[in-house]
């Protein structure tokens, strides 16, 4: 298992260099990793995997019923989805099947429900059934007045976004495949056959390259001579509510799309907190991830009026991220067989989702331009740690602690995380390098004290691991 | 998962548990105090500061949080650390996880003395992006006093009140300069000679009027933008900011057991005698106010294990809607009082109440209103009533109020 942040990348030439660590990428890297015969090199800018627009999303396993019909994006949606949610029941990553509601809170929003529905059948979901008012509010009694009524869609789920990222990971590093971060590729060519990617990190050398770069996708497409798309940085702020906001909500609330634009989503997560968010804000900064005065403002006022209880709870996190938007309507995914070269842009939001076919249909792409992928084995299956609130927690499963007293002994008390876990998580195969990966791993110092109790004792233990 | 049963159980081991569990063992119940720290003390337990205990400038923070642990194992108080209390498991019982792991602890009377923390960054909404550096003074004071931490070279501390300056002291006692306190407060509101020492002495500048308005750098912390309530913007580079200050109740069990909580502190609502809504569930503590003193946690401990005593000698100790649990009448603090603790009043209350004013107010005189009916006035003992510091109001009108009265309010001027 190799995974390397510094020093000098290794000189040989791969069979396959993915850029990008995203959950896209990560998920390729996995795919790849079926392969035995492959050397296969992930290579990431920042310190940890899913650190770019993977890591700030609205984490929802959609059904696609909302997709553009017949466009890549929503085959690989609806046949993605259907494979994540299998993977995620064998890989222990938290999903709950909690249905999403479309509200309707005029009747311009009203009369697209219908339209709305008409559209899942045409994406292959027949499951959406309209809700008068009463049913609505008998589902979700919280909700603020004037719902007109709802288009309920059994099958949207919400997921952990950075679990899944990290189990793709895992699989691939596990699976042989070299995880190099820290490892910004500055500038790429190709001679003889073979890409040259510049990083800090000195050059690595790679006979077909994938292009998962997200946000900077576009870059890495017009040194290889392309000028298909261009990425617009679209940024999401959203606010994550405490604990006990969670009664207050049954399902992912989902705006009506209209001619006037999107609104905002109130969505429970699987760690037990609501979400309100996103804003949409498109920028040129590929790195204006903060949040703004402006936009909080606006979440809170549109929140108000969808869950007014919600306002009353405290904020527990506020975070924004940068969706890849690009000014087409599908992913931009596309394979350049003489350049040994396959592009997998413009992946929005839906690409969480759709990550395992993505990693299919890209596969299929390489092998087009020429790759022999070479015999193909079953991934050993991966456990993830149970970081969901659907199914028992460590601390809570006595025979975890009887045998091993360190899951009963909890450091994080907001989120119950216990000193078992954050060892688990720092001897991982892949191992965080800062607070934030062990967070994000662990939900240390996740929760409503961001840390007041156990921020330094964590810190402690992130510490000694790093001597 | 096994499951026992005690007189007393006590959920914190800090001085307002601590307090309450020694009187309480002295008279020979069986008690139990829960700590979900490795260690007992409570916040004194990184408070390096003196001040601490009855005797002005007696004790440090450690040392203070030793004197009450001693004194409540040398009672007889059975203390166990790293065990959490989960969620209640009948009205008198607890889920515990520890070590052992998951058990049931079932009590005749239980006291909540969970505390309080201080509103982090995300809660206070302040924008901007996530880097490191950004503490609270809880994590501030554990990262430098019990850790050995390095925090950063330059803070800029978020508050201007009396906690605000002992992470100020932390900060430099960690070898760090204090770049600014900051306060949207038109007035310092921390003690004159506090603020005058942090300016003169250590030549630390106190900005009143002035917001933090975003969070700048990545990776690490690079700067705090803030602006003045003339309009003027600035930024100022630190590497390190701590918010301080704007605690609130550590009320999670509270809220969970479905305890009536009091709308004004957030904390569980509590009579003179420091009982919950719920019969046998007694509150102590810095959750029934977030937060006034140390000592004041301490003492209401003690108030408090007066009242157990009497509900485990007369109390049914099975029934919860036991007819003997007073409920009192609700206790209002009207604008611009923040809150007052206790907050439901029954005749026979004693123990004298605590309020927070939003405003200054030269020469407060209070009054104590039933229906209409007056029933107290005070004038303070202090000259001036300000923002984040205590206010008291006696308790020697409770035998007018009517129990079977409307709401008790309490007005200033």
């Amino acid at each position: 298992m190799t995974v390397t942040a510094s020093g000098a990348l290794p000189a040989g030439p791969y069979d396959v260099a993915v850029v990008g660590a995203g959950v896209v990428g990560c998920a390729i890297a996995r795919r790849l990793a079926h392969h035995p015969e492959l050397r296969v090199a992930l290579v990431e800018a920042q310190d940890d995997v899913g650190q770019g627009t993977s890591k700030a999303n609205t984490a929802i396993l959609h059904t696609g019923f909302d997709a553009v019909p017949g466009s890549l994006e929503a085959r690989l949606v609806r046949e993605g989805a259907r494979e994540l949610a299998a993977y995620a029941a064998e890989s222990d990553i938290p999903v709950e099947r909690v249905g999403a509601l479309l509200v309707a809170w005029d009747t311009e929003q009203l009369v697209a429900l219908p339209r709305l529905a008409g559209k899942a059948v045409r994406n292959e979901y027949h499951d959406t059934r309209l809700l008068g008012p009463a049913d609505l509010y008998a589902r979700e009694p919280h909700l603020g007045p004037g719902a007109l009524g709802a288009l309920h869609v059994p099958g949207e789920s919400i997921i952990c976004p950075w679990t899944t990222t990290l189990a793709y990971a895992v699989q691939a590093v596990r699976g042989g495949v070299d995880l190099h971060l820290n490892a910004p590729v500055t500038h790429a060519g190709r001679t003889d056959g073979v890409h040259r990617l510049g990083t800090p990190r000195g050059t690595l050398h790679a006979r077909r390259l994938v292009n998962a770069a997200g946000l900077h996708a576009d870059t890495l497409d017009r040194s290889l001579g392309h000028d298909d798309f261009t990425v617009t940085p679209r940024r999401g702020q959203l606010i994550v509510h405490d604990k006990f906001a969670r009664a207050l909500v049954n399902h992912i609330l989902l705006p009506v799309p209209t001619a006037l634009g999107k609104g905002v989503l109130v969505a429970p997560t699987v760690h037990g907190n609501v979400l309100l968010g996103p804003t949409a804000e498109d920028l040129d900064d590929k790195r204006a991830t903060g949040s703004t005065a402006e936009g909080l403002h606006r979440l809170r006022e549109q929140g108000r009026r969808i869950l007014p209880a919600l306002l009353e709870e405290e904020v527990t996190a506020v975070y924004a991220g940068l969706r890849a938007a690009t000014e087409h309507d599908d992913y931009r995914i596309a394979a350049h067989p003489a350049q040994g070269y396959v592009t997998v842009g413009g992946i929005r939001s839906t690409g969480l989702t759709a990550s395992l076919a993505i990693a299919e249909h890209v596969t299929g792409l390489l092998a087009g331009t020429g790759l022999d992928l070479g015999p193909s084995r079953p991934l050993e299956p991966v456990r993830m740690p149970r970081l969901g609130e659907a199914s028992p927690r460590p601390h809570q499963r006595p025979e975890l602690v009887a045998a091993d007293p360190e899951y009963g002994v909890l450091v994080c008390h907001c989120e119950r995380v216990s000193r078992g876990e954050i060892r688990d998580a720092l001897a991982g195969p892949v191992p965080p390098r800062s607070l934030d990966g062990l967070r994000r791993r662990t939900r240390a110092r996740a929760g409503r004290c961001q840390g007041f109790y156990c921020g330094a004792a964590v810190r402690a233990l992130f510490e000694e691991a790093q001597r | 998962m096994t499951s026992r049963h005690v007189d007393v159980l006590v959920v914190g081991a800090g001085p307002a548990g601590l307090a309450a569990a020694s009187l309480l063992a002295t008279t020979g119940a069986r008690v139990e105090v829960l700590e979900r720290e490795q260690s007992p003390g409570g916040v004194p337990r990184h408070c390096a500061h003196r001040g601490f205990g009855n005797r002005p400038h007696a004790w440090t923070g450690p040392a203070y949080a030793r004197l009450l642990t001693e004194a409540a194992v040398h009672a007889g108080a059975g203390l166990r650390t790293g065990v959490t209390a989960l969620d209640w498991a009948g009205p008198r019982a607890l889920t515990t996880v520890g070590p052992q792991g998951v058990q049931t602890l079932a009590a005749r009377a239980v006291v909540l003395a969970t505390g309080a923390r201080e509103r982090p960054r995300a809660a206070r909404l302040v924008p901007g992006t996530r880097p490191a550096g950004v503490y609270t003074t809880g994590e501030l004071q554990q990262a430098v006093h019990l850790y050995g931490q390095h925090i950063g070279t330059r803070a800029v501390i978020v508050g201007a009140e009396q906690v605000s300056h002992a992470a100020a002291d932390t900060v430099r006692a960690a070898g760090a300069r204090v770049v600014a306190l900051v306060t949207e407060l038109p007035r310092p509101p921390a003690a004159p000679a506090r603020t005058l020492d942090a300016r003169l002495r250590h030549r630390t500048p106190v900005l009143t009027g002035t917001t933090v308005t975003e969070l700048l750098g990545r990776g690490r912390l690079s700067g705090v933008r803030v602006r003045h309530r003339d309009g003027r913007t600035a930024t100022l580079p630190c590497d390190t900011v701590v918010f301080t200050g704007d605690f609130v109740p550590e009320h999670e069990l509270a809220r969970r057991g479905g305890l009536v909580l009091d709308p004004g502190t957030r904390g569980p609502a509590v009579d003179g005698a420091l009982r919950t809504s719920r019969p046998g569930v007694f509150a102590v503590g810095s959750v029934l106010h977030a937060v006034e003193s140390a000592a004041t946690a301490a003492r209401e401990g003690a108030h408090a294990a007066t009242a157990v005593r009497d509900w485990l000698t007369d109390g049914t100790g099975g029934d919860p809607t036991d007819p003997e649990w007073p409920g009192g009448v609700p206790l209002v603090a009207e604008p611009p009082l923040l809150r007052i603790a206790p907050n439901r009043v029954t005749p026979a209350d004693r123990l004298p109440y605590l309020l927070r004013t939003a405003l200054p107010l030269p020469r407060p005189v209070l009054y104590v209103t039933q229906d209409g009916r007056p029933l107290h006035r005070e004038r303070c003992r202090r000259a001036t009533a300000v923002p984040h510091r205590p206010l008291t109001l006696t308790a020697r009108w409770t035998h007018l109020v009517d129990p079977d009265g409307g709401p008790v309010h309490v007005t200033v001027t």
